[in-house]
């Protein structure tokens, strides 16, 4: 049975409502308002973990999301489990299932421990130094690290929760609802600023909230009750939004910020259903009010992580706050007076307080005084030297500090207790200030960084300023604000304030021990297990960058990001290598605040809302007739129509010969489409395709090719000349808004005297392309007005025609190599045009055919795709395509680059066409390919790019950049693969129908 | 995430706006006059300063316009905006 550590008050705990847990398989009992820290401490539960590299014991040592040891993972089931959840900040609910994580087989008898007792083998860098090395034995180094590491499990099922973004705007954001928050929001939001206040715990109030001291007064009551009626004033104010819950995870420049607001996680898992877990919350603000708080300091002593020792606030939180005892056996160990806070907290709840260490000698101060009164021993001028307590806490060692504070004298004393509370002093939370770009700097006094040079209209108040006493907090919070808001006053200008904290401080950034550095175990980063003395060897070996150090002791690095211990490794550095605090300057710290879910990050877009995706007006068609899709862009594309039982091959080969051997239909309505019109159209045509366009009859179509103006092949398409000043171009699938877009850059910057315009109509017009040799039957059938006689109707050619009302453009192009009609008509009558295709082809087995067909179709023919058959570093020389490149025009885009030197080079990778020595064998697309396997290492002179068996043909095609590959036809490559080389020769990349008898067939 | 003031439209969300490198270099006017290293440097060579940078933005999901802007790299401070073809403001 374990003992009851349940105080008679506690200021968030509702004794009403029970809840049951269960933590590593046990059932514990807590209250409503609990966290599962509390809870646990509660049950006399301190040993929660294991630390990273050494699989020491630990337990919870803070009661806030600074928390760097009491991380937990949750089972709710496989696709809700949730690793690295802080103790400090999860509240019990119903059904909640904690377990320990990084510990195996048990918390309390843990493998890897074994690291503990071979810790002088692991020194900083360790990691890299040891298992970097050979590189091909990482793997097995890996399993192992991972296996006794294991920061927690993920879930293995699809996260089955919803999740949103809100954007939202506001005049004044203040983050963190402390004192200083609160008297901000009442002061922005009455000054008719629409306000939006953000607290990531419960409740509002912050640490003074449960302050009931009487040593600590405003307007004669104590401030626990003064802000507790300003709290209740504040929630009637209609410009001001308070949320809860709600933590500030990044805060960008312009004051852009994302919060996350957690609105189930706190439910019994039998109320969450259907309701959002996490928002996203994407702010705006004009201005930002920072009052983040600030993070109590641990001290650095040998032994310094066992459980049972914790901050000295969070001692004060969970019993004020909670109504926990942290232990019966109290010492406290201070360099400051806020330990003393705890202490007088701790006796007027009749908990035993053994002894207080404080650094410091005698100090004139009310607080120590008050505790005096109580008959507590006060060790003073001593620190602690060692612990002892395996898994918990139960000696510490003290001596007296030598003047200077560099060494112990005296006599060693050994104190037994079962939790010892820790103040190192107050370090400031800037981590948000620093992420907006705000400049730091360093104050000598008490030895903290504080905001300097704001980056955007914002401000930071109350303690994350470095105001950490009421006095300073109730005085300069409204005399900054009547400043920053630019207003006359506030009602809070005439307080009477009476706080009884002494300011002094004993800094010791490593206190000294009567062991020598290399025989303690000073932990500096607790979650990283990182120690004086990894930082001390760090220095030795040279490193001096603090963003250098860190990484080599990965101080800071974990889940945690160092919020407790970053400090004491830059004080640690300064004092080492004398360099000064100020000087060296902080670590970055970088977003998110807190860790965020991924379900946070991606909100609603999963699955099909993933992504906008694009459908053709004649999807639902292809859908029907159980088209299989791919995905081209945002486009959702018919892929193939697969018959019975048919795989994709098989489909694929049908369609092919279908749309030789009589006809097919293609839905190309997904093909960019661009209306260009005015007197200076051609003109604008001939500078951006590298062929001429001047002399391109009305009616005529031509295709062209674009490049960068690297040399390098763009985007091809086939462009209609409708009228004098009249042409519309088609541009690849995926190439579309890019193509636009450049045509509109170079028309707005470089050329703004042509007279042209553009107008993009991609989804304006649709487009059924009929081919095969008995196209012309079908489209004759369709529109039987329209002359198709080869005279009046010749390739390359287009007309305006009429399908009962319905105007359409017949353009009698090929991609296919087929003769073909493509009918371009208003999007919205596409799906009756298709249809009248089909029933006109029924006769002819008209096939439906997608795009993979089409790729096979044209890949005989021996037509590229521009992005798989080029990349960015192919001109249209490399492949053999010089017949489209204008000889007599002065300029085009990208044509001085075509005889640069480099693009002049006659072993640039060129396209050919490939055939295996074995018609069978198909290639893989990717594949390399090399001229000698035996060269060590094999040189390799280019990869497929488009391979296919050919149903036509009857054999493998492929198609290939090969450096010199224009001057090698006929010559044997070598593909190699995994379990065999393919022998290929070298060939035309036009494999059908050269003489292109077929278009007018 | 910037705010950037569009001489065109007004302020709006960087995510409606595309960025386009550095602005001022010019298109030559006769590239085949030029040698390689001249068309090089056209082609290739930007200054990527921290500091005070020249660049061209584009309002894609907006008006479509091109326009300057002159952008501290360092702390992504922006001090202008101004329409293609007119001057760039004097420091
Ligand atoms: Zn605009």
């Amino acid at each position: 049975m374990t003992k009851n550590l349940r105080l008679k008050t506690g200021k968030a705990i509702d004794e009403t409502y029970r809840i049951s847990f269960k933590f590593n398989g046990s059932t514990y009992y807590g209250f409503k308002g609990d966290t599962l820290a509390s809870a646990l401490l509660a049950n006399d539960v301190h040993l929660i973990g294991r630390s990273f590299k050494y699989h020491r014991p630990r337990g919870i040592m803070t009661a806030g999301s600074e928390e760097p040891n009491a991380i937990v993972q949750l089972h709710n089931d496989s696709s809700r489990t949730e690793p690295n959840v802080r103790a400090t900040e999860i509240e019990i609910y119903e059904g909640l299932e904690a377990s320990s994580q990084n510990c195996w087989p048990s918390v309390k008898f843990d493998i890897g421990g074994i690291n503990n007792l071979l810790s002088p083998l692991l020194p900083a860098g360790f990691y890299y130094k040891t298992f970097m090395w050979p590189a091909s034995f990482w793997e097995k180094y890996e399993y192992f690290i991972r296996r006794s590491a294991g920061l927690g499990k993920s879930p293995t099922k699809p996260d089955p929760d919803i999740y949103e973004h809100k954007y939202i705007h506001c005049d004044v954001l203040i983050i963190g609802a402390g004192i200083s928050g609160i008297m901000a929001a009442k002061i922005a939001a009455k000054n008719g600023l629409k306000t939006l206040l953000v607290e990531e715990k419960p409740n509002l109030g912050g640490s003074t909230i449960y302050q009931n001291s009487d040593h600590f007064k405003i307007n004669n009551q104590n401030s626990g009750s003064w802000l507790e009626k300003e709290i209740n004033e504040i929630k009637k104010l209609k410009n001001l939004e308070i949320k809860t819950r709600t933590s500030v995870a990044a805060y960008h420049g312009y004051n852009f910020l994302l919060a996350r607001e957690n609105l189930t996680d706190h439910l019994p898992i039998n109320q969450r259903k259907n309701k959002t877990r996490h928002k996203l919350l994407k702010i705006r603000a004009n201005k930002v009010i920072t009052a983040t708080g600030s993070i109590e300091r641990p001290m650095i002593f040998d032994n310094n992580d066992r459980p049972g020792i914790l901050l000295s606030s969070a001692i004060k939180r969970f019993a004020d706050y909670f109504g926990v005892a942290c232990g019966e056996k109290n010492i406290l160990f201070t360099n400051n007076d806020s330990a003393y806070e705890t202490a007088i907290s701790l006796v007027q709840k009749g908990i035993n307080i053994e002894a207080i260490i404080d650094n410091r000698e005698e100090v004139n101060s009310k607080l120590i005084y008050e505790v005096e009164k109580n008959n507590i021993k006060i060790y003073k001028g001593y620190t602690i030297t060692d612990t002892s307590g395996y898994k918990r806490i139960n000696k510490i060692s003290i001596m007296q500090l030598s003047k200077d504070g560099q060494k112990v004298v005296g006599s060693k004393i050994i104190l037994s207790c079962d939790c010892l509370g820790v103040s190192g002093g107050w370090t400031p939370a800037v981590h948000l200030f620093t992420q907006s770009g705000g400049k730091l700097k360093f104050r000598e006094d008490d030895q903290v960084f504080i905001p300097n040079i704001y980056p955007s209209d914002q401000l930071s108040i109350g303690s994350c300023n470095g105001d950490f006493t009421l006095d300073e907090i109730l005085l300069n919070t409204p005399k900054s604000l009547i400043e920053y808001l630019n207003i006359k006053n506030t009602e809070y200008d005439n307080l009477e304030i009476l706080s009884s904290t002494n300011k002094s401080k004993r800094n010791i950034w490593l206190l000294p021990s009567d062991k020598i550095l290399g025989k303690t175990k000073s932990f500096v980063d607790y979650q990283n297990d990182a120690t004086a003395k990894d930082i001390k060897l760090a220095l030795r070996e040279g490193f001096r960058s603090i963003e250098h150090v860190k990484r080599y002791t990965t101080t800071g690095m974990g889940t945690d990001q160092g919020k407790l211990g970053n400090m004491h490794a830059l004080g640690i550095i300064s004092e080492t290598a004398g360099a000064k605090m100020g000087e060296l300057g902080t670590t970055t710290f970088r977003p998110p605040y807190t860790p965020l879910t991924f379900g946070t990050i991606v909100g609603r877009n999963v699955g099909e809302y993933f992504d906008i995706f694009r459908k053709t007006p004649i999807h639902d068609w292809h859908v029907i007739h159980k088209a299989e899709f791919e995905n081209v862009g945002q486009w959702k594309r018919a892929w193939y129509y697969p018959k019975e039982n048919e795989n994709m091959h098989e489909a694929v080969q049908r369609e092919s010969k279908a749309a030789r051997e009589s006809a097919g239909i293609l839905d190309a309505s997904t093909l960019g489409k661009i209306d260009i019109q005015g007197t200076d159209a051609s003109e604008f045509l001939n500078r951006v395709y590298t062929n001429a366009w001047s002399k391109l009859a009305v009616g005529k179509c031509r295709y062209g090719l674009m490049l960068n103006e690297d040399g390098m092949v763009y985007d091809d398409g086939v462009t209609t000349r409708l009228g004098e000043n009249h042409y519309i171009m088609t541009t690849t699938t995926g190439g579309a808004a890019n193509v636009m877009g450049k045509l509109e850059d170079y028309l707005q910057t470089e050329w703004p005297e042509l007279d042209v315009y553009l107008t993009s109509v991609t989804d304006h017009f649709a487009t059924v392309s009929v081919c095969g040799p008995n196209s012309k039957k079908i489209v004759s059938e369709v529109i039987p007005d329209l002359d198709f006689s080869d005279e009046s109707f010749p390739h390359m050619s287009f007309k305006n025609a009429k399908i009962g009302k319905i105007n359409c453009r017949v353009m009698r192009i090929s991609f296919t190599g087929e003769h073909s009609y493509e009918i371009n008509v208003q999007a919205n009558y596409a799906k009756s045009v298709w249809e009248k295709c089909m029933e006109a082809g029924k006769d002819f087995n008209i096939t439906p055919y997608g795009t993979e067909t089409m790729h096979l179709l044209r890949a005989e023919k021996g037509f590229i795709i521009v992005g798989q058959d080029t990349d960015a570093t192919m001109t249209p020389i490399d492949l053999q395509m010089d017949w489209i490149v204008s000889k007599k025009k002065y300029d085009f885009i990208g044509k001085r680059s075509l005889y640069r030197s480099d693009t002049i080079r006659e072993d640039r990778k060129q396209l050919v066409g490939l055939l295996t020595e074995n018609p069978n064998e198909v290639l893989e697309e990717g594949a390399q390919i090399v001229a000698d396997i035996n060269k060590s290492p094999i040189e390799m002179l280019g990869h497929v790019t488009s391979s296919y068996y050919s149903p036509n043909l009857k054999k493998s095609i492929a198609l290939g950049v090969v450096r010199g590959g224009k001057n090698m036809m006929g010559q044997k490559l070598i593909i190699p693969m995994e379990k065999k080389n393919i022998s290929v020769i070298v060939a035309d990349p036009v494999f059908l129908d050269k003489e292109n008898k077929r278009l007018n067939a | 995430m910037f705010i950037i003031n569009c001489p065109y439209c007004g302020e709006r969300e960087q995510s409606e706006f595309k960025a386009g490198g550095e602005a001022h270099i010019v298109r030559p006017k006769q590239p085949t006059e030029l040698s390689d290293d001249e068309w090089a440097e056209y082609l290739f060579m930007r200054k990527n300063i921290k500091g005070i940078q020249f660049e061209r933005w584009n309002h894609a999901h907006g008006c479509r316009k091109w326009f300057n802007m002159v952008r501290d790299t360092s702390n992504d401070e922006i001090k202008a905006v101004y329409k293609m073809g007119e001057k760039p403001p004097v420091e």
